[in-house]
Formats: C-alpha cells, sequence, structure tokens
C-alpha cells in the first residue's frame, strides 16, 4: 500500500507533495474541529438526559454545517474605538499555533510531517503563543469585559503553562529525547510500559494544566458567562467569534493527541505484549490489533471525550482557586516527581527505568 | 541554497522593518507586538543557521513568557502620548550623540579578527543540536550555568519577597479548612412541630 502509493507520487516535487498533503490534512481537522462541536452538544446531551440537536440531517450530523453557514453570513461587527488591524488578526493569531504543532505530531512510526529533533520543545513553543490571540482579541476590543477575560486569559495560560513543562520534562528524563518518535518507541513493550503508570503524578497534572490551557470548564473562568458575558471574545460576531470557536477545539484536540503520544503510547497497541506475537502476522485481526494510527486516533477520541466528560460533571472553579491548584499543588508535585524519577533513573529502577 | 538565501532575506526584511516599526508607532502595544514580531523572525533565522534548540528556545521563552507578560503590564497602562513627545526637540542633540556613540562602539567591536567568522559548514542530518548543546552545558560551562540558575533563583526569591507584606488584620481564607468542611457545619435540621 505504502509502497504503491510512493510511486504514484514520484514524479511530483516533494515541496508540493507537503503542500498538497497539508493542505487536505487542514481540511481534515477542520471537520474533526466542527463534528467535535456536535460530539459536545450531543455528549453533554446525554449526560443531562436531553437531547442535544438532533434536527439537521440524520441524527443532527448535518448540524455543524448549518452553524458555519449561518456564522459565515452573519456579520461582522467592529466595535467603536476598536484597534481595528488587531481586532480582525486577533482570531487568526489564537487559531495559526493550533494548528502549526501538528506539524511534528506522529501518526504512526513513519506518518508525520516533519520528524525533528526538538519536537518536544516545538510543541511547547507553538502552544505558548496561542495566548497572544486572547490577549490582543481582550485590548483590541476595547471593552471592559474583553480586557478583564484576556488578562484572566493571561494570568492562567502562564501559571498553567509551568507545571506543563515540568510534566514535559518528566516525559523526557524518562525517554532521553525531545523527539515525539522516540518518545513513543521508548515506551513500547506493553500497556504497563507507557508512561501513564510511572509518571502518573505528570500524566494527571498534564492533563489537569491541559485543561486549563485550553480554558475549557471547569477551570473557564476566562469567558465565565455569570462574571464576564463571554470573556476576550464578547465584542465577537459571525466569522471572528467562529475562529475563536474553531481555535478552541482545535487546540483541544491537539492537547489529547499529545496526552496520547506522550503518556499512553501514542500509535502503540495496547494488546502488544498480551496476546501472542504471531497474532499481528494475520491479515485483517493482525492490522486491526497491532500498533497503527488507528490506535493514535482511538486514544485522542478518547482524551476529546474526557474534555466534554469533565466539562458536564465538574463545577467552576473560583479564580484564586484556580491560581492555588496551578501554584500551590502541581507545581510543587511535577516538582517532587522529578526528583523521585532521578532517583529511580539513578538506580534503574525496573521495569521501567532499565 | 538559492531556496535558502531567499528564506534568509524574506525573513531579515521583516526583522528590520518590525525593528524599526518597534521603536517609531506610537501606539505602545504596537510597539511590543512589533517586538514580538522581531524576536519571531530572528529565532527564524537561527532555525536557518541550524541553531534550533537556541531558535525554539527564543521563542518559547522570549515571546511565549516574557513578551505576554510585558504585553500584559503595556497593555494596562495610561499613557498620555502628547506629554511624551513634548520635550523631543530639547533632547534630540543628546540621543543622537547616544545613538552615534553606541554604533561607533559596536563597529570597533565587530571589526575585530574574532568576529570575523567563516561561512558555517551545514552538519549531517542526523546531527543532535540539542543533545551537543546539553552536553558542553553540563560539563564544560556546568559552573557559569548553575551559578546562573542560583542568581536567578535570587532574583525570584527577593521579588517575591519585596512584594510580600504581612497585614495582621487581613482576613484571609484557609483553603485546608474550607475543602474539609461537611454537612454539619452548614446546615442544621430542626424539627418543627406543625400547627
Amino acid at each position: 500500500m505504502a509502497e504503491w502509493w510512493s510511486n504514484l507520487v514520484a514524479p511530483f516535487p516533494p515541496l508540493l507533495l507537503t503542500a498538497v498533503y497539508m493542505l487536505v490534512f487542514i481540511l481534515v481537522l477542520f471537520a474533526c474541529v466542527a463534528y467535535t462541536t456536535l460530539a459536545e452538544r450531543r455528549v453533554i446531551g446525554f449526560m443531562q438526559v436531553r437531547l442535544g440537536p438532533n434536527r439537521v440531517g440524520p441524527q443532527g450530523l448535518g448540524q455543524p454545517i448549518a452553524d458555519a453557514v449561518k456564522l459565515m453570513f452573519k456579520e461582522m461587527i467592529l466595535p467603536q474605538d476598536a484597534d481595528r488591524f488587531l481586532f480582525r488578526i486577533a482570531p487568526l493569531l489564537s487559531m495559526a499555533p493550533a494548528l502549526a504543532a501538528w506539524a511534528v505530531i506522529p501518526f504512526s512510526e513513519h506518518l508525520n510531517f516533519a520528524d525533528i529533533n526538538a519536537g518536544l520543545l516545538y510543541i511547547l513553543a507553538m502552544t505558548s503563543l496561542g495566548v497572544y490571540g486572547v490577549i490582543v482579541a481582550g485590548w483590541a476590543s476595547n471593552s471592559k469585559y474583553a480586557l478583564l477575560g484576556s488578562l484572566r486569559a493571561a494570568a492562567q495560560i502562564v501559571a498553567y503553562e509551568i507545571a506543563m513543562g515540568f510534566a514535559l520534562v518528566g516525559v523526557l528524563m524518562a525517554s532521553g529525547s525531545l523527539n515525539l518518535g522516540d518518545i513513543v518507541k521508548a515506551q513500547q513493550g506493553s500497556v504497563l510500559n507507557w508512561y501513564w503508570l510511572p509518571l502518573l503524578p505528570l500524566f494527571l497534572t498534564y492533563l489537569i494544566a491541559g485543561v486549563a490551557e485550553t480554558n475549557r470548564a471547569p477551570f473557564d473562568v476566562v469567558e465565565g458567562e455569570s462574571e464576564i458575558v463571554a470573556g476576550f471574545h464578547v465584542e465577537y460576531s459571525g466569522m471572528g467569534f467562529a475562529m475563536f470557536f474553531l481555535a478552541e477545539y482545535a487546540n483541544i484536540i491537539l492537547i489529547s493527541g499529545l496526552t496520547a503520544l506522550l503518556f499512553l503510547g501514542g500509535w502503540l497497541s495496547p494488546f502488544e505484549g498480551v496476546v501472542p506475537a504471531h497474532v499481528f502476522h494475520l491479515p485483517v485481526i493482525g492490522a486491526l490489533l497491532g500498533s497503527g494510527a488507528h490506535w493514535f486516533l482511538a486514544k485522542t477520541s478518547f482524551f476529546i471525550f474526557c474534555f466534554l466528560w469533565f466539562r458536564a460533571t465538574f463545577p467552576r472553579y473560583r479564580y484564586d482557586q484556580i491560581m492555588r491548584l496551578g501554584w500551590k499543588v502541581l507545581l510543587p508535585l511535577t516538582l517532587i516527581w522529578i526528583v523521585v524519577e532521578g532517583v529511580l533513573l539513578y538506580v534503574k529502577f525496573p521495569p521501567w527505568f532499565d | 541554497m538559492l531556496i535558502q538565501s531567499t528564506v534568509f532575506y524574506f525573513f531579515s526584511t521583516i526583522l528590520v522593518a518590525s525593528a524599526m516599526a518597534m521603536i517609531s508607532v506610537r501606539n505602545p502595544v504596537h510597539a511590543v507586538l512589533f517586538l514580538v514580531l522581531v524576536f519571531f523572525t530572528s529565532a527564524a533565522i537561527w532555525l536557518l543557521l541550524e541553531a534550533e534548540f537556541l531558535g525554539i528556545t527564543l521563542v518559547l521563552v522570549y515571546v511565549g513568557a516574557v513578551m505576554v507578560l510585558f504585553l500584559f503590564v503595556v497593555m494596562m497602562l495610561d499613557i498620555n502620548l502628547a506629554k511624551m513627545r513634548a520635550g523631543f526637540a530639547r533632547y534630540l542633540p543628546v540621543g543622537v550623540l547616544v545613538g552615534v556613540i553606541m554604533a561607533a562602539e559596536m563597529a570597533v567591536i565587530l571589526s575585530r579578527p574574532a568576529f570575523n567568522v567563516q561561512k558555517p559548514q551545514s552538519k549531517p542530518a542526523d546531527y543532535s543540536n540539542t543533545q551537543e548543546l546539553g552536553e558542553l552545558l553540563f560539563t564544560e560551562y556546568i559552573y557559569p550555568f548553575e551559578i546562573a540558575g542560583v542568581i536567578l533563583l535570587v532574583a525570584i526569591i527577593a521579588a517575591i519577597t519585596l512584594t510580600m507584606h504581612k497585614r495582621s488584620r487581613a482576613k484571609r481564607q484557609s483553603p485546608a479548612r474550607q475543602v474539609s468542611a461537611d454537612r454539619s457545619e452548614r446546615v442544621r435540621l430542626v424539627s418543627m412541630d406543625k400547627d
């Protein structure tokens, strides 16, 4: 299959091919983002014993398209005395980093856009840029609610980025590499070899910090509707609002994918080490049970579901409690676990660090 | 080669233009955003020099953390532009003098033989810049590296101590007590006769 494809595309220049692949990937990602919004409404509807949107198309599957058409044809209102250029560019600033980070994500062993040495650093750098969209939007709107929302966002994202960064330090200590493909390969073995178990505190910290970074419930004080209406995007309408909305979901998918890669073995199959090795060589069952991109997608989907689940389950945190959790609970926890991990690495603690 | 120089000139043009814009725009928030663009494009040029670790770290540390806090502060300033520009003509000679001295100093330093470097040789594809840097930092430069870390830590502690002032009469919440509160502290069930 792979050989057949590489023979087919051989006459085209690699730069053009990459550009086409990227375009296709971004379109697929946008479709995933649109259907995540539908999934959120249906899943939360189910959890709250109601139906959710089910009128457009079978089972409401046309709803994201209807929403997109509606938002596209709405007028984009520019607030009085707003900074025209920054107001228009802010949604793009919030969307672009969420897309750029996908460049280094490996879907399976050989399926990725760029296999770079400092992949993990690149991911950290890209996700730390997303906050500019929020801050610039809040400032350019010339509105008190928007400014307050963006100040909250900046403080929250900067605070949780530190805990997130330390969780990643733990991962790179265990794998000895900043390359995402090598990190996944270092987790090979069985489900128990994946980093969620030896790095359990870091895994939980990463997941919680990921929810806080994407400003999702229960950490959604940035757009807490009972206090500051909609926060930083209160003045946006039409496509401007749609871009922020899509950026939020693109970030959720990104964080879910990263959690799957770093702590749940990415494309590795959970049956590895459980069923005998010759099963993986069977025609169809072997491909399904064996490692591959489908396991990465399944794990990512699970974490996306967790994001929706959290939203339906937890009440919103108070702002000072968010700061306390970030600085006084998660940060010391990661620091302690990095020291513990250092000791375990030094004594070559089996079966993970030998 | 052609692609490389095209990319270089593309980013250098943006770099120089946004650096000029940063010191000439009126609005301080715009100036900060231009500075962000300067950092970002210089990171791209570093990537072109195969210094990927430094390039990405520049984005991560300066753009992702330092400039966010900078923007945070500048956004909340209420700057009177007319008042700031009032003494422009009066300070111009001093400013020009300082500028000329700085340019002369840079010219002297950059013309020294130490800066007369050859074009760097490109490394093979499996060469890891990150690993080389790490090995140097933790072997040859371990003491300067650790001392720099300690100095930064002291600066953090000093900054926190400066802003801490204990007010004895201030009311504080105790999160531990808030979390451990149970029903008996909040609700009292009473049985009442119906009449």
